[in-house]
């Protein structure tokens, strides 16, 4: 794991142990960017998701694929990019979770779930180097003022 | 911490305390274990108590959903028991509030199968 000022970054091997690790990376991340509890939670599990997704669908668990994080935190946001070395995938062909008709589904909510809980949601397939997740969480001014987070 | 899970009888109706994390992987599939060796037996009433329940991922909701068609679809009832704040607010956002039976009260959500049963 590497860190400079307000940027954390890390490779974690694509295996499931992978995805407690970056949520604990993520949780010290939000603690040091001063977001409340409930906050916390949702980034965390943004992460958990993303992170599962680019071990099981991207890397498909691949020894010899990894997965990249980063953290920045900076101009009042919180901005996390999640890449693997998988194939890629088409946001616009992930069903809709709250279709009656997928309601009683098993799988498909993760993305649901990351873009309600961020601000701002990107996948950007790269040729030949995998799939890119960027997510956004902006930083309230009062939950830095009264946590003792980062200032711009 | 992983899924930790103990099971009791109240009259017809199997609770299953279960506490800790229902996540992809160990977490999900000893639900499942669970919830089919239940089945495998004929019990027929499952409540899920899940006020100590830490931390469920978007898999651990799916395995709530493949516990509840599977329990249907053999005839039976699952209903849920004590829900912690976030994961009620999973359940909302993802619209299952209105699939899951929900309880706060596990007197009442016993007494619930028994009305089913009579009705």
């Amino acid at each position: 794991m590497t860190a400079e000022a307000g940027v954390t970054e890390l490779t974690l091997e694509s295996t499931l142990e992978s995805v407690e690790v970056a949520e604990e990376v993520a949780h010290r991340v939000c603690v040091l960017a001063g977001f409340d509890e409930e906050e916390q939670h949702k980034i965390e599990m943004a992460v958990h998701e993303s992170v599962i997704n680019a071990v099981t669908h991207g890397n498909r668990h691949d020894a010899n694929k990894k997965v990249y994080l980063r953290f920045e935190i900076g101009n009042g946001r919180l901005e996390i990019r999640i890449r693997d070395q998988g194939g890629g995938f088409d946001l616009g062909r992930v069903p809709d979770p709250l279709a009656a008709e997928n309601l009683l589904k098993v799988s498909g909510r993760g993305i649901f779930l990351i873009r309600t809980f961020m601000d701002e949601f990107e996948v950007k397939n790269v040729q030949g180097s995998g799939t890119e997740v960027t997510m956004v969480k902006r930083i309230d001014s009062k939950m830095k003022d009264t946590q003792g987070g980062t200032r711009p | 911490m992983s899924m930790k899970a103990t099971t009791r009888q109240v009259d017809s109706v199997t609770i299953f305390d279960i506490s800790g994390r229902i996540t992809l992987g160990e977490g999900c599939s000893q639900l499942r274990d669970l919830i089919r060796a239940h089945l495998a037996k004929g019990d027929k009433k499952l409540l899920l108590n899940l006020a100590d329940v830490t931390y469920i991922d978007s898999s651990g909701i799916g395995e709530l959903v493949s516990a509840f068609t599977a329990v249907s679809n053999q005839g039976g009832q699952l209903k849920l028991l004590s829900l912690t704040k976030k994961v009620h607010d999973l359940l909302q956002i993802t619209k299952l509030l209105t699939v899951f039976d929900v309880h706060d009260d596990e007197v009442k959500a016993i007494a619930s199968f028994e009305k089913a049963a009579g009705a």
